[in-house]
Order: structure tokens, then sequence, then C-alpha cells
């Protein structure tokens, strides 16, 4: 059992601030760092993986620093985000290649393990530059289990992947889970991350925004306000009897059309028609104006 | 020194076209000498141009730099190298093995043809072939970390090192004399200097300076190089 501890930790470059005062603790199972792409998480990653060092704040695995610490590595592997990895090695020598490094007593043999783990037991003789991504995707994760190790982070590991070889990845890592190391994968798709991580860690712009199982997180995100833009034959009588309603918090007249800020999606949804037609007032369109993830996130930001 | 890591660099270096790059170049200096010798225009005169221009001043120099930042470089650039530094092993080690195998690159494809070309070019005469031997040598053993130094320090290691050997050391060699001073040719071509009584061969820096400089390009891109690996930064996509 091993946890990750992250204590005001803060990255920047020049003037730019990529990560700014995150603390949090990684415990047994799986957690998914979820964020926007650009939000930090790859420095984040980095600087639990040893590759940066925290320009303020702590980092450390079991206690020890991971920063200019090798030694760290025997208890955490590491699946980087780049696709190439040796593609002049086939995956087998590429597997036993990492476990000699690790130095481990029976490198054949912990090879062979990794590799029947992910099941690439089959396709293990061949170069790793003709695998797929989905199979060098493995072969990078059986060269970070080679040495058993409790810790495991992913960055960005389900990123170009088909749905088949998602599911296969999902089920390996709910696997190691079981057994229970601590795993950290990073992504900006929320149900990649709703349907794998028991615990859900948010960053947003280099802040930690939300952290909480996916249901907390799942409230978060719908308990807002949410923004639709509405056009019709009377923009003018229809914002009367939205407001008049009571199932939107303000209403703005726009060029496009109506900008309506709704308190509660689903009643909002389920008014606006009646209302309309009670109106008399016909409804071209309805569309919701902000459902990126990005301004999801930027609102949970906002509310700290 | 890890031997797992030296295979797999030799692969790297070796594996790919990148080894026909690494032949080229000697095996044209060879013809060139045999060549020479064939047609009787191997007096020691151009033979000492022959060797001091072309095997220490252009293939020593361009063959440290693709080995030297070979072994490396590229790794660095597309984050392979994270394979290798998250595992307990000291980046000293990481850095000093990758270093040896580009210095026996260096001296395969560099010093032994080079040496090989003075033998046959000049025989035995006043000691010309050691005394580039030497000279080949002792340039591979500074240029080559200082090379692999700057393939850690930056990703334009490859275009910095060839302005340095191209522009600095050849170019502005010939004009002004004083950048001698500061050039790892001028200071092998002292060493092969004092070894032979050839008075064809001259070079601008005496041997009492060029040693120590030597020394410490060679001890000082070692140690540069790991420092700079030990705190190796990388920042991803993002």
């Amino acid at each position: 059992m091993s946890v990750l501890e992250l204590t005001g930790v803060s990255r920047w470059y020049g003037n730019v601030v990529a990560v700014n005062g995150v603390t949090m603790t990684i415990g047994p199972g799986v957690t998914g760092l979820l964020g926007p792409n650009g939000a930090g998480k790859s420095t984040l990653i980095h600087m639990m993986g040893g590759f940066l060092a925290p320009s303020s704040g702590t980092v450390l695995l079991d206690g020890e620093p991971i920063w200019h610490n090798q030694g760290v590595y025997r208890k955490l592997g590491l699946v980087p985000e780049p696709e190439t990895a040796y593609d002049f090695l086939t995956g087998r020598q590429f597997v036993l290649a990492m476990a000699k490094l690790h130095k481990l007593p029976d490198p054949r043999a912990a090879a062979e393990r990794a590799l029947g783990r992910v099941e690439m037991a089959p396709a293990a003789d061949r170069a790793i530059g003709t695998y797929s991504k989905g199979m060098k995707q493995r072969i990078k994760m059986a060269s970070a289990l080679v040495h058993d190790p409790p810790v495991l982070l992913l960055d960005e590991p389900f990123n170009g992947m088909d749905p088949r070889q998602r599911l296969q990845l999902m089920d390996l890592i709910r696997a190691m889970a079981a057994e229970g190391r601590t795993i950290l994968f990073s992504s900006h798709i929320l149900e990649e991350v709703e349907r794998l991580a028991g615990h859900i860690e948010v960053i947003v712009s280099g802040r930690h925004a939300a952290s909480g199982d996916f249901r907390e997180i799942r409230r978060l995100m719908t308990d807002r306000p949410h923004l639709f833009l509405v056009r019709s034959s009377d923009d003018r009588a229809l914002a009367a009897s939205i407001i008049g309603d009571g199932a939107a918090r303000s209403v703005r007249l726009g060029k496009e059309g109506l900008e309506v800020e709704a308190v509660d999606f689903a009643r909002f949804t389920w008014l606006l028609p009646r209302v309309a037609r009670d109106a008399g007032v016909r409804l071209w369109e309805v569309a919701p104006s902000d459902e990126s993830l990005e301004s999801v996130f930027s609102y949970l930001v906002e509310k700290r | 020194m890890n031997a797992t890591i030296a295979a797999m660099t030799y692969r790297a270096m070796l594996g790919r076209r990148r080894a026909l790059l690494l032949l080229a170049l000697p095996l044209l200096l060879l013809v060139l000498a045999v060549v020479l010798r064939a047609t009787g225009g191997d007096d020691l005169d151009t033979s000492v141009q022959v060797l001091e221009k072309l095997a220490v001043g252009t293939i020593l120099p361009l063959l440290a730099l693709i080995a030297g930042t070979g072994v490396i470089g590229p790794e660095i650039d597309d984050g392979q190298i994270m394979y290798v530094l998250t595992k307990p092993i000291p980046r000293r080690t990481v850095l000093l093995t990758k270093l040896a195998v580009a210095l026996s690159l260096v001296l395969a494809f560099a010093v032994v043809p080079g040496l090989l070309a003075g033998l046959i070019l000049t025989g035995t005469t006043a000691n010309v072939a050691p005394a580039f031997g030497a000279a080949l040598l002792v340039g591979a053993c500074a240029y080559t970390p200082v090379f692999t130094a700057l393939a850690v320090f930056s990703r334009n290691a490859v275009t910095i090192g060839l302005l340095y050997a191209l522009i600095w050391e050849s170019l502005l060699g010939n004009f002004a004399p004083g950048a001698g001073a500061a050039s790892v040719q001028q200071w092998a071509l002292a060493v092969a200097d004092a070894l032979t009584s050839a008075s064809q061969v001259d070079a601008t820096v005496k041997l009492a300076a060029a040693v120590p400089l030597l020394l410490a390009a060679a001890l000082g891109g070692a140690a540069l190089g790991i420092t700079r690996l030990r705190s190796l930064t990388i920042t991803g996509a993002e």
C-alpha cells in the first residue's frame, strides 16, 4: 500500500504558472486526474514521475521525495504519454531490457509475467514499430509493471485508442487496482474517468478544482447554472414569460436570440415548451451554449 | 556502466541507416589514402594535409558529433529516455554508459581509420602516423563528452556542434589564428606536433596549454552532462 502526497505544489515556467498550489493525497485504488487539455495534468504527472521539480511545495511517495531520488522507481511504474518506445526492439526485448534495468533477480521470468499480464505474449516477438496504438499502450504497461510496483502513473493512457482497446485497458487497470495498487491516470474525458476511477481529482488552469467520487463530481457539474441560447418568433414576449415563470435566473435579449441562465437544468427543459406555448410564441432553436468541458470546469474553479 | 543501456544504445546507433552514415566518411578517407599511395601522390606535404584537414579537421569532429549527440539526443527529444531514467540506476551511470558507447564508436569510425590512413600514406616516416593516431585519440576524448553534454542541454545540439566545428574551428581557425586557442582541433594537433619531427605539422597552441585544455574539455563535458541529466526536466506536450 503506497501513498502519493502532494502538498502545496506549484510549478511555474518564467511568468507562466502551470500548476498552482495543489494539495492532494492519492492512495490505493484508481484515481482519475481529470481536466481539459493544457490544465496542468501532464505537469503534475511529470512531477510525480520525477521528471520535473516542483517550484514550491513537496511531492512525496510514502514520505520520500521523488525529485532527485532514483530509488523511488523501485516502487513506481510510469507509462509516459508519447507513443514511441524503442520501435526497433521487439516487445519481448523491450520488456526484458526494462526488467534488466530494474536489476530483477530473474528478469526473463518477470518479463514473461508482465507480457502475460497485458496479454501481449502472442505478439511479443514483433518489433514495437509494427504495433497498433492499443498494443503499444499495452507493451508500455508491461514495461511499467515488470517490477510489480505498488504505484502506477499513466499519462493519458486512452488517447487515440479505439473503444475495444479502451475497454481492454480499463479491465487491466481495474485488475491492477484490485491487487491494492495505487493507480493514477490522467484524462480530459469525463466519461472515461467516471467509468474507471473510484476517486476523481479535477484540475483546471493549474488549480485543484474539485475532488471526490464520480457522483460528487457529477453533482457539482450538473448543479450549476446552465446557459441556453433560445431563438423564437417573439424573443421579447418569451423573455417576459420565462422571467415570470421563475425557471430561469436571468434572461438577456441578445443579438442572436435569448441568452437564458437556467437554475435547474431538468425543470427548465421541461418548462420551456409549455411557457412558450402559453405565451403563443414559436420556438425555433434551443441550444445549450456552454456544454464544453472547459466551461463546466471553469465554473468549478470560480466557485472555489 | 550498464550493459543493458549500452546494448540498447548500440542497437539504436548501428541498427539503422545511421551506421552507413558513420561508415561513409572513414571509408572515403581510406580510399583516398590508397589512391594517393597508388598514384604516388603520397609525399609528406600532401599526406600531412590529408591527415590534418580531413582526418583531424573534418572526420573526427563530425563523427564525434554524430555519435556523441546520437547516443542520447534523439531519446531525449522523443521522450524515450523516460524508460531508462525511471529505473533505480544513478543517472551518472546512464550518462557515462552512453558516453562510453559514443567514444567506442568514434574510436572505431574515426581514430582507427585515421591511424590506418596515416600508415598507408606515410608508413613509419617521422612517426607521422602514430602522432596523428594520438591526436585523433585525444581529440575523440575531448570532442565526444562535449557533444554528448551538448545533446543533454539542447535540442539543437547537432546544429550548434556543426556551427562550432565548421565555422569556429575550420573557418575562423584559418583567418584568425587566435581562435585556435579555443579549438579542440588545434589542441589535438598540438599533440601530433609534439610527437612527430615532421616540420609540416604545426599547431598554433603549445602542448603545455593543449593538454590541460583537452583534459578540461573531456572531464568538464562529462561532468556537465551528468549534472544536467540528473535534473533533466521533461515537460510533455502541454
